[in-house]
C-alpha cells in the first residue's frame, strides 16, 4: 500500500481548528480503527478526501457494493470482538447498508456505520440521493443520529462507538450532512464514558446467582444451552469451569458455536431446527435448563407451548428484555456473562451426571447411524456436503474459522465443522442473510490474518454478493472460498420436497462457470466432482498462501437432517 | 392461557431527542399493537421528556413492551400502570356557531352543568374547553351534537401515577458514577 502523508497533526489533548470531514477520520483513528469498509459517493466525498490523506493510519477497503461493506465490517467484528466500521454515501449507498445493519442488530454485532447526507438546507426537499436513512435505519439499529453541525461530529462518533460496543453490542449509524463535513470545528476528541439514560450492564445479583446455583446443585438432569453471549462476554473460560465443575451436558446455539471446543466431552452439540438429535430431544427431559447468553429463538425452541415444560429454567443474560420474552424463567441472572458465570462457578457444587450424559451419548449413536455416518462417510457416488466439511477439518486440523452463508451448507458446516478455538463460526444466524459469507470472510481474514479463514457458500448465496471477488483480488485477501454447488436453492428445495409435494418453484439454478469467473478475478480456482479430487483439492486449498476458489459439485437433492419441522416440538425432531 | 386485554398507561421518561418517538412507536407497530393515544411533553425534570401512551393489551405483553422500550438507549425509564394506579384526564375543545348560544338556551345549561369553560366568543363562533374522563367528554359531545358542532377535538390521555417515579434519583445516581 502506497502511503502519502499530507497531514501529520498529532492527536493530542489540545484543541485544533479542523474541518468536519477531517474530524470524522481523526475520531475513527482515536477509536483505534485501523480498517474500514465502504464505497464513495457524492455526499461522503469530503470524508474520502481525508481518508486519502490519512491512509498511512487507516486502511479503507473499497468493497464492490455497500452491502458487502456492511458484511465485511461484521466479519471483522465477529472474529476480533472489535467494532466493525462501514462507510457509505447518502441515498442508495446508505440503503444498501441496511441488510448488513439488520443482520448485525439481530446477531448483536458491534458496528459503526457512517453515511453521508445531503447538505442540511436540502434535507426534506427530495434532493438528489437524499433518503431519510435515520428513519429507515431506526428499527434495525441500537442507536442512530444525524449530525448537521461540524462541532457535533466528534461527540456523535464517540457516543456511537461507546453504544455499539458496550452492553449487548449492536449496530449504530451516524448520518452526517455534507455541510457539516465541510464546516470547521475546534477538535478535541474525548471518548464517551457513559450515557445517562443507558445502563449497558445490569448488576449481577448474588441472590439470583445463589438461587440459580441451588436449582442446579439439586438437579438430577441439568442441561446447559449457551449462545453468543458467552463469546461476546469473553466468558469462554468461565463457561468451561461451570460445565466441568458441575458436570453438565452442554449444547450450543448456532451463534454460540466454538465457545467450547467441539471435542470437549460435555459438549453435546447444537440445538435447534437442524441441531443434534440428543440435545433437542432431551430438552424435554431435563429437570433444569440453564440458558446462557441465548435468546430462545424460534429456530431453537420450535413450538413454545411444548418446550421444556417439565424443566425449571435459569436464564443468564445481559439484556433484561430477553428475560421471559419467549420462555418463562424461574431464575433470571442479569449481567455480563464473564462475571455472572464466575459467580455461578463459585456457588456450584462439584458434580457429575454420568447416567444422564449417557442418555445423550445413546441418542448420539442413533443420530450417527441414521444421519452422521452417511453424511461424513458416504458410500454413494455423489459427494455430500458433510464430507467436504470433514476434509476441511482434517486439512485445517480444526483450526479454521468457518464463515458460512445461509442454507443447507450452513447447517452442515455448523453441524460438522470442528472448532478448536472461540470466534470460529461466523454466520448469519438471526437474519439468515444469503450473501453474507463472501464479504464477511474478507472482513474476518483482514481482522485476523494469522487465522485460516474458509468461507463455505452455496451456489445461490454466492451469487448474491459475487462481486466481492473483486475486493479479494484488489486487496489480495488470502481467504479460501468453498462453493458447495447443488444447483438448487437447497434449503428451500428441501422444504418444497417435504412440505409442498416436491413442487420445486423457482429453486433450480442454471449456474455459470464459477471457476472461470474466479479466474477472471485472478483467483486460483478448481472445480471437483469426485471424492479423490475433492480431498486433494481441499488439501491444496488449505496449503495455498493466497486466496483460493474451490467449487465442489455435490449431490443435487440431499437433505439436512435431523430436522424439527417448523412449528413442531423439539421432541418431534426427525431423523429422516 | 387466554389473558384478559386491559387498558394500560405506559409512562416513559426519555432524553429529548429527535427520532425517539419513531423508535418507540416502532416497538408497538412491530407487535401490531394499536396506540389508543400518545402524548409527549416536558416532565418534572428539566431536559427530560415524558411520554404517556395508552394501549389495550395483555399484562404479559405490557411487560415485554416496557422492557423493549427501556432497552432503547435514550429511554431513562419506562413503566406500565393500570387505570387504578393512575390519576388521568383528557381534554377537549368544541367550536360552535355563535347564533346557537343565543337561540338555544339549552346550550348554556349544558355548559354550566358540565363545568365546561368558554374560551372565546366572537360574532361567528364560540369555543368551549373541558377536561375530564372520557365518558364525561363523550356525553358532552353527544349533548352538543344535537345543535351542530363546527369542530371537535379531543387530546390523548395525560396521567400521573399514584406511586413515586424516582427518576431524579436515577439521574443523580448516574451523575455520581
Amino acid at each position: 500500500m502506497k502511503t502519502q502523508t499530507l497531514k501529520t497533526k498529532k492527536v493530542a489533548n489540545k484543541i485544533e481548528r479542523i474541518t468536519g470531514c477531517e474530524a470524522v477520520v481523526r475520531s475513527l483513528i482515536a477509536e483505534g480503527v485501523d480498517i474500514l469498509y465502504g464505497y464513495p459517493g457524492g455526499a461522503i466525498m469530503p470524508v474520502y478526501d481525508e481518508l486519502f490523506k490519512f491512509q498511512d493510519q487507516i486502511h479503507h477497503v473499497l468493497t464492490r457494493h455497500e452491502q458487502g461493506a456492511a458484511h465485511a465490517a461484521q466479519g471483522y467484528a465477529r472474529i476480533s470482538g472489535k467494532v466493525g466500521v462501514a462507510i457509505a454515501t447518502s441515498g442508495p449507498g446508505a440503503t444498501n447498508l441496511i441488510t448488513g445493519i439488520a443482520d448485525a442488530q439481530i446477531d448483536s454485532t458491534p458496528l459503526v456505520c457512517i453515511t453521508g447526507q445531503v447538505a442540511s438546507h436540502l434535507l426534506g426537499s427530495d434532493a438528489f440521493q437524499e433518503t431519510d436513512i435515520v428513519g429507515i435505519s431506526t428499527p434495525v439499529t441500537k442507536w442512530n443520529c444525524q449530525v448537521t453541525k461540524s462541532e457535533d461530529i466528534p461527540a456523535a462518533i464517540a457516543k456511537a462507538f461507546y453504544i455499539a460496543r458496550s452492553g449487548r453490542p449492536g449496530p449504530v449509524l451516524v448520518d452526517i450532512t455534507k455541510d457539516a463535513q465541510f464546516g470547521e470545528l475546534d477538535f478535541n476528541y474525548e471518548k464517551c464514558k457513559g450515557v445517562r439514560s443507558y445502563n449497558p450492564i445490569p448488576k449481577t445479583s448474588q441472590e439470583a446467582v445463589n438461587a440459580a446455583a441451588e436449582l442446579i446443585n439439586a438437579a438430577k438432569k441439568p442441561m446447559i444451552v449457551w449462545g453468543q453471549g458467552v463469546i461476546l462476554g469473553q466468558a469462554e473460560a468461565e463457561l468451561k469451569t461451570v460445565i466441568e465443575k458441575a458436570g453438565i451436558p452442554s449444547a450450543w446455539t448456532i451463534l454460540g458455536a466454538s465457545a467450547l471446543p467441539s471435542t470437549h466431552p460435555l459438549n453435546i452439540g447444537m440445538v435447534g431446527m437442524h441441531g443434534n438429535y440428543a440435545p433437542n430431544k432431551l430438552t424435554n427431559e431435563c429437570d433444569v435448563l440453564i440458558a446462557i447468553g441465548m435468546r430462545f429463538d424460534d429456530r431453537v425452541t420450535g413450538d413454545l407451548s411444548t418446550y421444556a415444560k417439565q424443566a425449571k429454567v435459569v436464564h443468564f443474560d445481559i439484556d433484561p428484555a430477553e428475560i421471559d420474552k419467549n420462555v418463562k424463567t424461574d431464575v433470571a441472572v442479569l449481567g455480563n456473562s464473564k462475571e455472572s458465570l464466575a459467580m455461578l462457578a463459585e456457588a456450584l457444587n462439584e458434580n457429575s451426571h454420568e447416567a444422564w450424559l449417557k442418555e445423550f451419548k445413546d441418542l448420539y449413536t442413533i443420530e450417527y447411524d441414521a444421519v452422521i455416518n452417511g453424511d461424513l462417510n458416504p458410500t454413494k457416488e455423489g459427494l455430500t456436503m458433510g464430507e467436504v466439511i470433514k476434509q476441511i477439518n482434517i486439512q485445517s486440523k480444526g483450526n479454521a474459522a468457518i464463515v458460512s452463508d445461509v442454507g443447507q451448507h450452513q447447517m452442515i458446516a455448523c453441524r460438522y465443522a470442528d472448532f478448536n478455538v472461540s470466534k470460529s463460526n461466523i454466520t448469519s444466524g438471526g437474519l439468515g442473510t444469503m450473501g453474507f459469507a463472501l464479504p464477511a470472510a474478507i472482513g474476518a481474514k483482514m481482522a485476523a490474518p494469522e487465522r485460516e479463514v474458509v468461507a463455505i457458500i452455496g451456489d445461490g448465496g454466492f451469487q448474491m454478493n459475487i462481486q466481492e471477488l473483486g475486493t479479494i483480488f484488489q486487496q489480495k485477501v488470502p481467504v479460501k472460498i468453498v462453493i458447495l454447488n447443488n444447483e438448487f436453492l437447497g434449503m428451500v428445495r428441501q422444504w418444497q420436497q417435504l412440505f409442498f409435494d416436491k413442487r420445486y418453484a423457482s429453486t433450480e439454478m442454471t449456474n455459470p462457470d464459477f471457476v472461470t469467473i474466479a479466474k477472471g478475478y485472478h483467483i486460483e480456482g478448481k472445480r471437483v466432482s469426485n471424492r479423490k479430487d475433492m480431498e486433494a483439492a481441499v488439501k491444496e486449498m488449505i496449503e495455498s498462501k493466497e486466496s483460493y476458489f474451490l467449487e465442489v459439485c455435490v449431490e443435487k437433492e440431499d437433505n439436512v437432517f435431523p430436522m424439527i419441522p417448523s412449528g413442531a416440538s423439539v421432541s418431534d425432531v426427525r431423523l429422516s | 392461557m387466554n389473558e384478559d386485554i386491559k387498558t394500560f398507561t405506559i409512562s416513559i421518561y426519555t432524553e429529548n431527542n429527535i427520532g425517539l418517538l419513531n423508535r418507540i412507536s416502532a416497538i408497538f407497530q412491530r407487535r401490531h399493537i394499536n396506540i389508543e393515544s400518545l402524548t409527549t411533553s416536558q416532565s418534572e425534570i428539566d431536559g427530560v421528556n415524558r411520554f404517556v401512551i395508552v394501549v389495550n393489551m395483555t399484562e404479559t405483553n405490557a411487560i415485554k413492551i416496557v422492557k423493549q422500550i427501556e432497552k432503547q438507549v435514550e429511554t431513562i425509564r419506562a413503566y406500565y400502570h393500570t387505570e387504578e394506579e393512575t390519576i388521568f384526564t383528557e381534554s377537549c375543545m368544541f367550536k360552535i356557531k355563535s347564533d346557537l348560544l343565543f337561540n338555544e338556551p339549552q346550550i348554556q345549561n349544558i355548559i354550566k352543568e358540565s363545568n365546561t369553560r368558554i374560551v372565546t366568543v366572537n360574532k361567528e363562533f364560540f369555543v368551549l374547553e373541558k377536561s375530564g374522563r372520557r365518558n364525561e367528554i363523550e356525553s358532552l359531545r353527544r349533548d352538543l351534537n344535537v345543535f351542530g358542532i363546527m369542530q371537535f377535538v379531543r387530546s390523548g390521555r395525560i396521567a400521573v401515577t399514584k406511586d413515586e417515579m424516582k427518576i431524579t434519583e436515577l439521574l443523580t445516581a448516574f451523575n455520581n458514577q
